[in-house]
């Protein structure tokens, strides 16, 4: 099975600041790593690939950065590695997003597409499905479990409440629960052949056969034309002291009152 | 005349409660700009769910029936709500964001070209273009980012559930068109297999909620106890129900849900940034944890700096007297 799996490298939430004056957000001192939810999609992978046999590349769209995250993903098991890194790429929406990942995909070839089911920093959910409306498969989204059984995927999807076993045709594209499986750790020695040795696939807009009016800035179809700070909500943080008893009866006060 | 759509989104044969609170909201707003509310539901032998749509605000029901919309399949829906779309060319479409919402709306908006606001927590009209504008939270939710669709698109957004309130039955005038979609099997692409679901709790309308974090080491027991005792509900931080000690519907914070509660018990919780933005509307926040440096306390009313399964049976007890 050809499997296509989609990461991105997103800054440290906690990290990243904002200036109220600029209105513009610093990620310069945050530390990247790779989206959890696609180490995830990673690991479904690797472990799909294992039972069945066959490739697993992973894609990103981003700044030459991703470079060593990409290569970590060699690390941890993946085949291979490829970068789209343009100009002509930056400032996309989701819309601009998926349809430069759908066009790669349909280069590199695919049975199967994985990506986490969001990603941390804006979180949208909506780059898998609209990946593969451009490529006009089925796609299921929030998988924690995937099962190939004969050209077929089994696959369970949380739901509000429970969940639902659905069967999807190949190709396909599936989002991968956060938190579904724990990835593995890369392998010391594939690690060190994956930074000295390993040779990164980087497409710019020229390698894929784009329509360039879906691309980047110009082919999104939202903008962002403010960004606010939530200030905090006042807290009266009053520290409750005393022995095991004493705090419990005074939380039970508070409780009462409230 | 062009207007506000909200996908009535059904499940289990009831329409979800987000559907409702963005209806309520769209009726708002196509007041405001002067402009018809509508409905669309979707789906096979709905005809209740399409007269339990009528007594809300709205003024047209537009129901696209197939027997193809049966079970879920985002394709499918996508492809009926493009046909419904290109024909009467809406302004502005709205869904809930759900697990299904979303799906459907994402690959409607690559079929339409439409531009798609997620997961949005405000919306309104801009009063100098009558464009909509959404609110979407940001990096852990302590930042919001206000965006507006491009001009002469479709303007979509899904909205997270429980942010808006869910209006009064209303009316129970209005226009029902009914719509048939052309779609043949390979338009569905998926088989539903299994489906297992319990009813949930709304955690976003609980009044006291105790929340459980990783200091419980996916212990509930205690915090069960003092849930019942006062009268909540149990939710957890996202490690918790990574682990599987309770269903992502009371998942707190930025990739779960927000509590409006008047009481929030936060019991071995540390206080991540992804966590502490679902425990903004709290009235009152009691945190206990081991750590005297856990960053929750600052975002609480009382703390303790304790053992929360020494403290909480002693709450429970003291509660009872």
């Amino acid at each position: 099975m050809k499997i296509i799996v989609c990461v991105k490298v997103v800054p440290k939430v906690e990290e990243v600041s904002f200036d109220p004056e600029t209105k513009t957000l610093d990620r310069s001192k945050a530390t990247n790593e790779l989206n959890e939810a696609d180490k995830n999609a990673l690991e479904a992978a690797l472990r799909l690939k294992e039972k069945v046999g066959g490739t697993v590349v992973a894609v990103s769209m981003g700044p030459p950065f991703f470079e060593p995250f990409l290569k970590l993903c060699v690390a941890m098991g993946a085949d291979d590695a490829v970068l789209l890194s343009d100009k002509a790429f930056a400032a996309a929406d989701t819309y601009s997003t998926s349809y430069v990942l759908a066009q790669a995909a349909k280069k590199i070839g695919y049975d199967l597409i994985l990506c986490g089911e969001s990603t941390a920093d804006s979180g949208t959910a909506q780059v898998p499905p609209q990946m593969a409306e451009w490529l006009g498969i089925p796609h299921v989204s929030y998988a924690s479990t995937i099962e190939a059984t004969d050209g077929k995927l089994l696959v369970r999807r949380t739901v509000k409440g429970g969940y639902e076993l659905v069967e999807t045709p190949l190709p396909a594209l599936i989002s991968v629960e956060l938190g579904s499986n724990t990835p593995r750790f890369p392998d010391f020695k594939r690690k060190r052949w994956a930074d000295r040795e390993f040779k990164l696939t980087i497409w710019g807009s020229k390698d894929l056969t784009l329509d360039m009016q879906n691309v980047g800035r110009q082919g999104s179809k939202t903008d962002v034309i403010d960004l606010r700070m939530l200030a905090p909500t006042e807290r009266k943080r009053i520290k409750i002291e005393g022995t095991e008893e004493e705090i419990a009866e005074k939380l039970a006060s508070i409780i009462k009152e409230t | 005349m062009r207007g506000i759509w909200t996908f009535v989104e059904v499940q289990d044969g009831a329409i979800e409660d987000v559907s409702l609170e963005v209806l309520g909201k769209a009726s708002e707003l196509a007041r405001e700009k002067g402009v018809e509310s509508s409905a669309v539901i979707a789906g096979w032998q709905l005809s209740n769910i399409v007269e339990e749509t009528a007594k809300y605000p709205v003024d047209k029901i537009y129901y696209v029936e197939h027997e193809l919309l049966r079970q879920y399949s985002p394709s499918a829906y996508a492809k009926a709500l493009h046909q419904l779309v290109e024909r009467h060319k809406p302004e502005i479409m709205l869904f809930g964001a759900t697990y299904n919402g979303a799906d459907i709306a994402a690959r409607l908006a690559v079929k339409t070209g439409a531009g798609l606001i997620a997961h949005v927590v405000g919306l309104e009209i801009e009063r100098e273009t009558g464009m909509l504008i959404g609110h979407v939270p940001g990096f852990g939710g302590s930042i919001v980012a206000v965006c507006r669709c491009r001009p002469n698109v479709l303007q979509m957004a899904t909205v997270r559930p429980g942010v808006l309130e869910k209006p009064q039955p209303a009316g129970g005038n209005a226009e029902i068109i009914k719509f048939s979609p052309e779609l043949n099997e390979q338009d569905v692409g998926l088989r539903l297999v299994e489906r297992s679901v319990s009813p949930t709790i709304d955690i976003t309308r609980a009044e006291r909620v105790v929340v459980a974090g990783m200091g419980t080491g996916g212990d509930l027991t205690p915090l069960k106890q003092l849930a019942e005792k006062i009268g909540a509900e149990l939710a957890v931080t996202r490690p918790l129900a990574d682990m599987g000690a309770a269903p992502r519907d009371v998942q707190i914070g930025s990739t779960g849900y927000s509590l409006r509660s008047k009481l929030a018990i936060i019991a071995g919780a540390s206080g991540a940034a992804h966590f502490v933005s679902g425990i903004r509307d709290v009235k009152t926040v009691i945190a206990i944890n081991t750590d005297p440096n856990a960053p929750i306390f600052e975002f609480a009313d009382y703390y303790v700096v304790g053992d929360l399964f020494k403290i909480i049976p002693r709450l429970t007890q003291a509660l009872a007297r």
